[in-house]
């Protein structure tokens, strides 16, 4: 059963009741939440994700919940708790979604050592996996969310997942986050993309979720091989312009990206040694986003 | 026959009870090792027994994930340890280790997936300043705490305020006794510190003997009165006495009980042996338990403690809570000062803390701080 497929009472009922279970690619999530702003933004952004009721075993039990004493009624806040754990301060309560999106990625950085984490966006055409690892402010998920309306899988926008032991990257297919002018670039870009309320005034600045295509969501299970590792780096007014890199440049480019590299130790090293020999490597300067798509389609037929 | 399901201490202490456990169970399991700081421990008894490869797939993941963490903790610690080496070492002492450092550095069974973060070392009391300034040195300062915290350490405590590394963050807590000089047992450190023992494998670094390492830790975990850990020290406990209980069945024991008496700390070695057996249901010989009663406390008195850690000694997860528990927390807490101060004193200090409570020690981190990287950018 899709999330979708649930009336807004249905839905409200588990939010507050027995948890609703969400699947995302192989982890599965059981949220709580009382607030109406979650139980929106989760209809509409996570129409397409299969519920996981009969599963049993939830990954991450998560709630949403208000801030304590007087504040609740004055300056209302919402507090990210992952079983009885608060690990962050609570934040205005119209951040209660991204808190949400910020909370499930955070458990799996800090939880998910079974697998190498990459603070890289994660894309595939068929099977093959093109990895963008890149620093804050490189244009990373705008382009991410550009390719995704153009025909390339999502599996993710912040996290790729790679598995030790064989070496495939594990989809996770949530919504694709987007700040400040990156908003209106892709609503530009893509007029039938679905987002959510934009919140204002985060940390980030402000900031929008948009919803992943519906193929994407169908094929979380399928796991896509490495194949190309590209730097991306928006630049104003320059062409599309694709280099090669060098792996050892390569190599530091996912060590530096890795957010558990230190916590695996020899296991990290080797998974990322793996996946530079798997993958063909680049820079990539842009500011056009159809030349940017026109250059990676390429690059997917001539493999 | 096995039981119908397990408990998480159970199947630590019995691994293959692992299998055939539905997906529901693994869901608690796994949260409920986490809250405890056990999952490395699990996991290490699980993939020892060879029953991993056999269990599903999302509890193999956490497990694995518990498992690399308490890796990585091991490898920093091990660093840790011959860094600590050479301050030590420019001091003219040698370090001694205690607790869980000690059982990495021994590479006792206690280490198995232990999560931990904090090194405990011993000095002797008359070398504090040499050590203390050898350290900070070394990069090991001593976060501000308030002037009241400071002279409460310095003048009534038997370790100084708990150290950090400036660059590593790493903590240390420097001790030159087992307990407080104001507690209720006088244990002479001089014969802990002369009996220790040298580690072959790391030149300069010793831990206690056998029968004084489990005296301290035993001490530590009911005197302390934190329950936080309580589980995983208990667990550690049932480890360290199996093993020695089985490598020298001959004296270990006999060695326990003598050197507990004539340290003053048949009490607390009472409260180890007693709820490892009632919890981990610890291989203790009957002659050992035999000799045990002597030490043990009215039947009065052993039915409060029992009320009260039988609900210490749980993963300290939700799922696990008696009724009472917080309770029992707070009178442990309270227990432990008792044991600690003489009664004048501790009033003075417990009204301090009631009126002027400490800041919790680790702040939930600002949300900014906290998923900063996962942010969207």
């Amino acid at each position: 059963m899709k999330l979708g497929e649930l009336t807004a009472p249905e839905l409200k009922q588990r939010l507050t009741g027995s948890g609703l279970w969400l699947r995302t690619g192989e982890f599965v999530a059981c949220i709580h939440s009382r607030f109406a702003d979650i139980q929106h933004s989760l209809s509409l952004l996570y129409a397409d994700h299969p519920l996981a009721d009969n599963a049993g075993f939830a990954d991450f039990h998560i709630s949403i919940e208000n801030g304590s004493g007087l504040r609740r009624y004055i300056r209302p806040q919402a507090q990210f708790v992952i079983d009885g754990v608060k690990p962050f301060q609570p934040l205005p309560a119209n951040q209660a979604f991204p808190i949400l999106e910020w909370g499930m990625n955070w458990c799996i950085t800090a939880y998910g050592h079974h697998q190498l984490v990459l603070h890289a966006a994660a894309v595939a055409r068929d099977d093959r996996c093109l990895i963008l690892p890149a620093p804050p402010g490189s244009g990373k998920s705008t382009l991410c969310a550009a390719l995704v309306n153009r025909g390339w899988r999502l599996l993710s926008d912040e996290l790729t997942l790679i598995d030790l032991r064989t070496g495939a990257i594990h989809p996770l297919s949530r919504p694709v986050s987007l700040k400040n002018n990156s908003i209106g670039v892709i609503k530009a870009f893509a007029p039938d993309a679905v987002f959510s309320r934009a919140t204002e005034d985060t940390s980030k600045g402000t900031v929008a979720l948009m919803k992943p295509p519906r193929t994407s969501v169908e094929q979380m299970m399928q796991t896509a091989r490495p194949r190309w590792i590209v730097m991306p780096k928006y630049v104003p007014s320059s062409p599309a312009r694709l280099d090669g890199m060098g792996s050892g440049e390569a190599f530091l480019s996912i060590a530096d990206n890795a957010m558990n590299y230190h916590i695996l130790g020899t296991q990290g090293f080797k998974a990322a040694g793996n996946l530079i020999d798997e993958c063909s490597a680049h820079r990539f300067e842009y500011s056009n986003l159809d030349e940017a798509i026109a250059t990676f389609d390429q690059l997917a037929r001539e493999a | 026959m096995p039981p119908p399901n397990p408990s998480l201490v159970q199947i630590l202490k019995q691994p293959e009870l692992a299998l055939n456990r539905s997906l529901p169970e693994w869901d608690l399991l796994i949260r409920q090792a986490r809250h405890s700081n056990l999952l490395g421990r699990l996991h290490h008894g699980i993939e020892t027994t060879g029953v991993l490869g056999d269990l599903p797939e999302q509890a193999q993941r956490h497990l694995i994930a518990g498992g690399n963490l308490a890796d990585r903790l091991h490898r920093s610690v091990r660093h840790e340890i011959s860094e600590l080496n050479k301050a030590m070492d420019k001091a003219g002492l040698p370090l001694i280790l205690l607790k869980g450092a000690a059982y990495v550095a021994a590479q006792l069974p206690a280490a198995h997936g232990r999560i931990f973060a904090d090194i405990d070392l011993l000095v002797p009391k008359a070398s504090l300043g040499e050590a203390e300034s050898s350290l900070m040195l070394h990069g090991w300062t001593m976060p501000p705490i308030s002037a009241y915290d400071q002279q409460y350490y310095r003048r009534w405590m038997h370790e100084l305020p708990p150290m950090q590394h400036i660059f590593r963050g790493t903590s240390i807590d420097v001790h030159h006794a087992i307990l407080p000089p104001t507690a209720r047992y006088h244990p002479n450190p001089g014969k802990i510190l002369a009996d220790s023992v040298s580690i072959p494998a790391l030149p300069g670094v010793r831990t206690l003997s056998p029968t004084d390492l489990i005296l301290h830790s035993a001490t530590h975990l009911f005197h302390e009165g934190e329950a936080d850990n309580a589980l995983r020290d208990l667990s550690d406990l049932d480890l360290l006495l199996e093993h020695w209980g089985t490598l020298d069945p001959e004296n270990f024991w006999n060695d326990l009980l003598k050197r507990a008496v004539e340290q003053q700390l048949g009490r607390p070695l009472w409260l180890a042996l007693h709820f490892a057996d009632r919890i981990f249901s610890t291989d203790i010989p009957a002659r050992v338990q035999a000799q045990l009663d002597a030490l043990a406390p009215s039947k009065p008195g052993k039915a409060v403690l029992d009320t009260l850690y039988d609900r210490i000694f749980v993963t300290q997860h939700p799922s696990t809570d008696r009724p009472g528990a917080s309770i029992a927390r707070k009178a442990l807490y309270i227990r432990g000062h008792w044991l600690r101060m003489p009664a004048h004193l501790l009033s003075m200090h417990l009204l301090r803390k009631a009126f002027a409570p400490d800041k919790p020690k680790r702040r939930a981190a600002a949300a900014p701080d906290g998923p900063e990287q996962i942010r969207p950018n």
